[in-house]
């Protein structure tokens, strides 16, 4: 946990919180975890009202990348500013909304949709639920069309429907700023659709974007700029990437049988290291 | 009739009945709240480590009351066993915090050594393993007043901590990382979390002994998350089977001669026996009517003259 403040010249400039600042602004990120080096020095700005997609493969670091941006794990090098301010107690945590790569796991004691829903209306400081918080939730729900659903155990609910609620959560507080992990992973087609009009409305709003995808799909008409990550390294950043041969036409099935031509080459990108 | 109402107000105003009763209902009202936290994080087992820590610290009390020269030598064991349960969960939570590996190993080595400290330390102190048995397994007839104001004071420190927070201490509970994400102080609320524990156990110590204390904080939610589908009513459903089991339990023993914690315990284990047998009766109603995947549509079907077979 180093994060220490520098004078960078953009944030200085517009002071800490202002809202010319970036919404993320991430220099020289160095991740390691239990000995492996997964990022090695990534710079990533991204600017208010922007839709930015973070592709990259397996092992990449992309997952890596957004939870240390949020303050899930600790940068060993670099720093982290939200909307300009460091990672820390002052960042405005209510601006930022987080949808984790969806837990298929439940939890040992069983809770329903809107309890879910309701934590995501604590943050920062804010340790007790607001007086709105059902109505609040039951808005955030319904924005992603699960409004009937609220008194249902999660566990009970479909995948889709389970992210859904992720969404939901990170919705609750109505951030302007949300960062998606792999949102559609292994999501059923009605809640993909419901989640693109979801995401839709969000941008025509003006609310900035960060988002883990493996393939833009259904986002490709919503990105404004794409970043790819290799073995931990930024190797790209600039417009939308046009997909290679029929990898981007509507129906295209991107479970692909395995060839194998590298054996084991998989296991070594998960390590993060350069092969 | 008149038997059973001369007996029932016979106990109820017997002065050590009725200190055992209050211990009783207020160990009731708080193990199944903590409990319902720990089943949440997945950490059932942690009540029973921090029970054996419990141990060297009620050693360690005894130890301390005797060189005092305290007219009762025990008189310093619930502090102990407070003091001790306190840095023991903290540790134990500090541990976990770091995920390694060895935590595992770490926590092994607490639960033995907080047994086997409390046994020498007890020796040293001029003790013998028997003193230590009311501990181990309770001995709520025994409870003086102070004990009383004791576990009352901290009861309600748990019940403030643990209702009053009750939205944030679940949010850590249910997804940690997302908290972290939210800025909410997640290692401030886990060592919360982590404390009252520890109060919850040296509270129950008395009631039903430290060895049976886990099953106090976990049973109760076991039951009741047979018949819930939410946190809040799961609380609420097991702080009342909690009530329930510590005070029938308890009243038994007014007039069979046996352990009331073991009573308690048993109680507790029959409930979950018949409640999960009548689960299919209790909630069929309820899932008969609930395709598990409703918004899913069918992407095999048998539009293409394929026989449907006749069940």
């Amino acid at each position: 946990m180093s994060q220490t403040i520098t004078s960078d010249e953009t944030s200085a400039s517009d002071g800490p919180g202002s809202s010319a600042a970036p919404a993320i602004e991430a220099h020289g990120i160095h991740v390691s975890i239990d000995g492996s080096h997964i990022l090695r020095g990534i710079d990533l700005t991204v600017r208010s009202g922007e839709v930015v997609a973070l592709l990259g493969a397996n092992g990449s670091g992309k997952s890596t990348l957004v939870r240390s941006l949020v303050g899930i794990l600790p940068t060993t090098h670099g720093t982290v500013a939200i909307h300009g301010t460091p990672l820390g107690r002052d960042v405005p945590w209510q601006r930022i909304g987080y949808v984790p790569q969806r837990v298929s796991a439940s939890t040992g004691v069983p809770s329903t949709a809107l309890e879910v829903v309701s934590s995501g209306l604590l943050y920062g400081r804010r340790i007790r639920l607001p007086r709105s918080a059902r109505a609040d939730a039951l808005d955030a729900l319904g924005r992603v069309g699960l409004a009937d659903r609220a008194d249902r155990a999660v566990g009970e609910l479909s995948g889709g429907q389970q992210q859904r609620v992720l969404i939901a959560r990170a919705l609750a507080r109505k951030p302007d700023l949300l960062v998606l992990d792999e949102p559609v992973a292994g999501v059923d087609h009605p809640s993909q659709e419901a989640f693109a009009a979801t995401l839709t409305a969000l941008v025509e709003q003006g609310t900035t974007i960060l988002v883990v995808l493996h393939e833009l799909g259904t986002f490709a008409p919503l990105i404004s700029r794409t970043v790819v990550l290799q073995h931990g390294t930024k190797v790209h950043d600039g417009a939308p990437l046009v997909p290679l041969g029929d990898h981007g036409a509507p129906g295209h099935d991107h479970v692909h049988p395995h060839h194998d031509e590298e054996p084991g080459s998989s296991l070594i990108q998960d390590t993060g290291f350069p092969s | 009739m008149t038997t059973f109402f001369t007996e029932l107000s016979g106990m109820l105003t017997d002065p050590f009945m009725r200190r055992s009763l209050t211990a009783a209902i207020i160990v009731g009202l708080t193990a199944p709240v903590m409990g319902t936290y720990l089943v949440q994080r997945k950490l059932s087992l942690l009540g029973d480590g921090i029970g054996h820590i419990a141990l060297t610290g009620v050693a360690v009390g005894w130890l301390v009351g005797s060189t005092m020269g305290l007219v009762k030598s025990d008189a310093l064991a619930i502090p102990g066993a407070v003091v001790a349960a306190v840095l023991g969960s903290v540790a134990i939570e500090l541990v976990r915090e770091r995920g390694r590996t060895s935590g595992d190993v770490a926590l092994a080595l607490m639960f033995y050594g907080g047994i086997a400290g409390g046994v020498l330390i007890i020796g040293i102190a001029g003790g013998t393993n028997a003193n230590l048995m009311s501990y181990l397994f309770g001995s709520i007839s025994t409870v003086t007043i102070t004990d009383l104001w004791l576990t009352v004071g901290l009861g309600a420190i748990i019940l403030l901590v643990g209702v009053g927070l009750s939205s944030a201490l679940f949010s850590v509970s249910h997804d940690e990382d997302f908290a972290r994400a939210s800025g909410l102080p997640v290692r401030g609320l886990n060592i919360a979390i982590a404390i009252i524990a520890a109060l919850t156990v040296t509270v129950s110590m008395r009631v039903v002994g430290l060895l049976l204390v886990s099953a106090l904080m976990i049973i109760p939610v076991a039951v009741a998350q047979l018949v819930t589908t939410s946190f809040r009513r799961t609380m609420m459903v097991a702080v009342g089977i909690g009530v329930a089991v510590c005070v029938v339990g308890l009243s038994i023993t007014y007039w069979l001669p046996q352990s009331p914690g073991a009573m308690i315990v048993v109680l507790a284990i029959a409930l979950y026996a018949v409640v999960a047998a009548l689960r299919p009766l209790l909630v069929r109603r309820r899932t008969e009517s609930r395709d598990p995947h409703p918004d899913i549509l069918d992407d095999v079907t048998l539009d293409q003259g394929a026989p449907r077979c006749s069940a």
